[in-house]
């Protein structure tokens, strides 16, 4: 049964949003995993809160609209208490890089089979502006009028670090490219991460910027972990050079839940169990 | 009365805890109802240990300072216990303990080089002259060692050379040929959350709560479970929450600390309905406090904690038996009316070890939850008549499932409409009208001692065990409130007919349970009130107890 994927709520994205091309391209992918015999009962988004996480409501699939930072910890449960589920993330950069990096990390670790997409606006656009973990050395926000100290993230390389299986980077007006990415980490097995640079048109709108700078990941072997590292390391969020986008790294690797055994007893087997350990207890 | 108390005492790292596990199981099999209560400083090596077990002809729960034998694994044992009881009959390693104060001693070394034993083993040889010096069978030493230790035999072995080498010199009557099941708190109600449907269990390692884990995961093949130690406790409640939206029942542990980590996904469990037991086990605070110390301080951190308004179960049991069955009822009650519900348990509790009679265990009422009946279109908020909407899964067939932690309309889509948002607030509400109505066939408020005296003892959690102790010799009546939210008013007013004075005993520095109380409208005319980390001793509170009775 192919269903309406958009739900009738209202949307508040501001114009010219990047969300909207990430809404549309996820809506593409569901409908191209349900032609290819996914059913779309069996797909689960988590969103955190921000802009970003809007799209739980926008999209007519099964959702969790989890609270801030906390998306991965949910869709591992889900995972885990249910491997058939494909588990979807979708996450802000403050989200993802700021009030849940530990979780990022650990997610990565673990290697646990979760698509991870990150809304990275490097901004807090809810909130109404104030910097996030990749906005550029001297951003100006509300929370930082003089500009910040503090030089940015480079995600890609946080999760280089930390043993993520899929590093991807996309751009919210590359479209085929980003349809594409999202769809390689869904059918990747293990912990998938595409950090999304999208544009703010409210708070930091750099269109201009990103399609000067941008172009295409060619000849790059993604099995080659050095080479990954160093196409990671040429853009660092902050200082003026080329950013590439693509898919940077991918390896096969056994998944969090490999490594857990299913267990399956029967309600009178687990009461039995329990008889047994008060009799041993004697 | 017919008891006996021991003391085995050593440094930490000695193993103390499974010294005095014999013991108990040596009591255990003669007919005795024992307790064991563990002291220990928080550090792995080193530093003074001591487990005290108490062993009597009826149930109890609590500890006084009376000691009968004393087992002496070092030196310091003695400088620390023989001071609290000169005539102690003491059993020492006579490799470390020089002067046993008139005691008999143990070669344990040579013991251990004639049996070619490993040191690990030592323990038995301290545990085989107790025996002896107590006047303990033979044939009950062997079956308890062959009951309760691997590799029974080398430890068999070596305690019967210890055995043989002391003499009896203070019998210990024999009571009977009953044996009950020795459980730790914790691990009561571990077994209690697997008896109410535990798939899935997640915590982070804090005392006291950990032994819980330990439990669960070194019995998680045979319960059929899982096990997940996430980064944080602020993971541990989000990762379950993500576990029991799949539909896996699913519970967490933690003490204080770890708690305040809990809270945003206590909130959002609130919000989002979604069901899920919190097993908190409490020590002596605020912050790090006194780790490996008990405490009874978080009762309204937990009635409040989490932003928002939102029915909540808090159930706290006094002893094994209470932990196992409400365990099993706050997962079931979580389920049937998708919330968030709390097992708050202390150090006493859940680290002590007593005697539990599996077959006067009375079963709580059950509870089901509601599953979605496949018609129409799915709301995953569906109002209904109680509040409780039908549930289902990610996976469902044409179901369109939204867990939302925003305000929400009945699907599950973000509302900031005022109209909405106070009709959900109100279906909310209404699931706890009904969990009320459903606990008034549970028995929330225990009444025990002389149900008919006129002065009453209030107590709750593991406070319980020493007050009925006392209320046995005075004649007072105990009034124990289990449930503590929803607060069950008609059964403690019940529970109140009659009483003239009302004493609020309790292990924290401002009667937290006789704040709860008054703001119902029963002002206890009393409070005594521990706060140094150690429970309550029965002959510590008829003192206080007679001091407040007097005129």
């Amino acid at each position: 049964m192919t269903r309406n994927l958009v739900t009738a709520t209202q949307n508040t994205w501001c114009p010219g949003c990047g969300n909207f091309a990430i809404q549309h391209i996820l809506k593409d992918v569901l409908t191209g995993l349900e032609k290819d015999g996914k059913s779309l009962d069996d797909i689960v988004l988590v969103s955190g809160i921000g802009c970003h996480a809007k799209i739980a409501d926008y999209l007519a699939i099964n959702s969790v609209y989890a609270i801030h930072g906390r998306t991965l910890p949910v869709a591992t449960g889900l995972k885990l208490a249910n491997p058939n589920l494909t588990v979807i993330c979708c996450a802000g950069d403050g989200d993802a890089y700021a009030e849940g990096l530990d979780h990022l990390i650990f997610a990565a670790k673990r290697n646990i089979d979760i698509t991870m997409i990150i809304h990275n606006n490097r901004v807090y656009g809810l909130t109404t502006g104030q910097y996030t973990p990749t906005s550029p050395l001297g951003f100006k926000g509300k929370s930082t009028p003089a500009g910040t100290t503090e030089y940015p993230f480079n995600p890609l390389e946080l999760m280089l670090a930390s043993g993520a299986t899929f590093i991807a980077r996309g751009y919210t007006r590359k479209i085929p490219q980003l349809a594409q990415l999202i769809r390689q980490g869904i059918d990747h097995k293990g912990f998938a991460f595409v950090d999304v640079l999208q544009i703010c048109a409210s708070f930091f709108n750099m269109t201009d910027y990103y399609n000067q700078k941008i172009y295409d990941l060619a000849g790059h072997d993604p099995g080659d972990f050095a080479q990954a590292c160093a196409k990671a390391r040429e853009w660092d969020y902050s200082r003026d050079a080329p950013i590439s986008l693509g898919l940077f790294y991918r390896k096969s690797f056994p998944t969090f839940g490999d490594r857990y055994p299913a267990r399956d007893l029967t309600p009178a087997q687990k009461e039995q169990q329990i008889r047994d350990i008060f009799e041993e207890s004697k | 009365m017919k008891e006996v108390s021991v003391v085995v005492g050593g440094k930490a790292g000695d193993g103390i805890n499974s010294a005095g596990a014999m013991v108990a199981q040596l009591f255990n099999h003669m007919g005795y109802y024992v307790y064991m209560y563990t002291d220990y400083p928080s550090l792995i090596r080193g530093g003074h240990n001591f487990a005290l077990v108490r062993g009597a002809e009826h149930q109890v729960g609590a500890s006084n300072s009376r000691i009968d034998f004393l087992i002496a694994l070092n030196q310091e044992t003695l400088s620390v216990h023989v001071p609290d009881c000169p005539e102690c009959t003491v059993v020492a390693n006579g490799d470390l303990v020089k002067s046993p104060q008139g005691g008999q001693t143990v070669p344990v070394n040579d013991i251990l080089k004639e049996e070619s034993a490993p040191p690990i083993t030592g323990n038995s040889a301290l545990i085989g002259a107790f025996a002896k010096s107590a006047g303990i069978p033979w044939n009950i030493v062997e079956d308890v060692f062959r009951r309760h230790i691997p590799k029974a035999d080398e430890n068999t072995r070596v305690a019967h050379r210890a055995y043989d080498l002391v003499k009896t010199v203070n019998p210990v009557q024999i009571l009977s040929e009953r044996t009950h099941s020795l459980l730790s708190g914790n691990e009561a109600i571990g077994l209690g959350l697997v008896a109410g449907g535990l798939s899935h269990y997640v915590a982070y390692p804090m005392t006291p709560s950990s032994t819980l884990l330990h439990f669960l995961a070194g019995n998680a093949e045979r319960l059929g479970i899982t096990v997940i130690h996430p980064e944080n406790e602020i993971s541990v409640a989000l990762m379950a929450l993500g576990c029991a939206s799949a539909g896996a029942k699913t519970a967490v542990g933690t003490s204080g600390g770890g708690f305040c980590l809990m809270t945003e996904g206590l909130s959002f469990a609130g919000m989002a309905e979604i069901p899920i037991v919190f097993v908190v086990s409490q020590r002596t605070g605020p912050s790090t406090g006194l780790p490996t110390y008990t405490g009874q301080s978080e009762l309204q951190f937990v009635l409040h904690a989490g932003q928002g308004e939102f029915p909540r179960l808090i159930a706290a049991p006094a002893d094994p038996g209470e932990g196992y069955l409400w365990a099993a009822a706050a997962m079931r009650l979580a389920w049937k009316f998708q919330i968030p519900a709390f097992v708050l348990t202390d150090k006493t509790l859940s680290e002590g070890v007593y005697s539990v009679d599996r077959e006067r265990l009375v079963a709580l009422p059950a509870a089901e939850l509601l599953p979605w009946d496949g018609t129409g279109v799915y709301g995953r908020y569906q109002d209904t008549a109680s509040g409780i909407s039908p549930l289902a899964f990610p996976g469902r067939k044409d179901a369109v499932i939204k867990v939302n932690s925003y305000a929400h309309d009945e699907e599950g889509i973000t509302t900031e409409e005022g109209t909405l948002v106070i009709r959900m607030a109100e279906k909310r509400r209404k699931k706890e009208a009904a969990l009320k109505e459903e606990l008034a066939r549970y028995p929330c408020v225990n009444v025990v001692g002389s149900p008919d005296a006129t002065t009453a003892l209030l107590c709750w959690g593991s406070v319980r065990n020493a007050c009925l102790e006392v209320a046995t010799e005075l004649g007072l009546r105990v009034i124990q409130p289990v449930v503590l939210s929803p607060f069950p008013e008609q059964q403690f007013a019940r529970a109140c007919e009659g009483v003239k004075k009302l004493i609020a005993v309790e292990e924290n520095a401002t009667g937290q349970l006789a704040s709860l109380v008054r703001e119902r409208g029963i002002v206890p005319d009393a409070t005594i009130l521990r706060y140094d980390g150690r429970p309550f001793t029965p002959e510590e509170l008829v003192k206080k107890i007679q001091a407040e009775m007097s005129p």
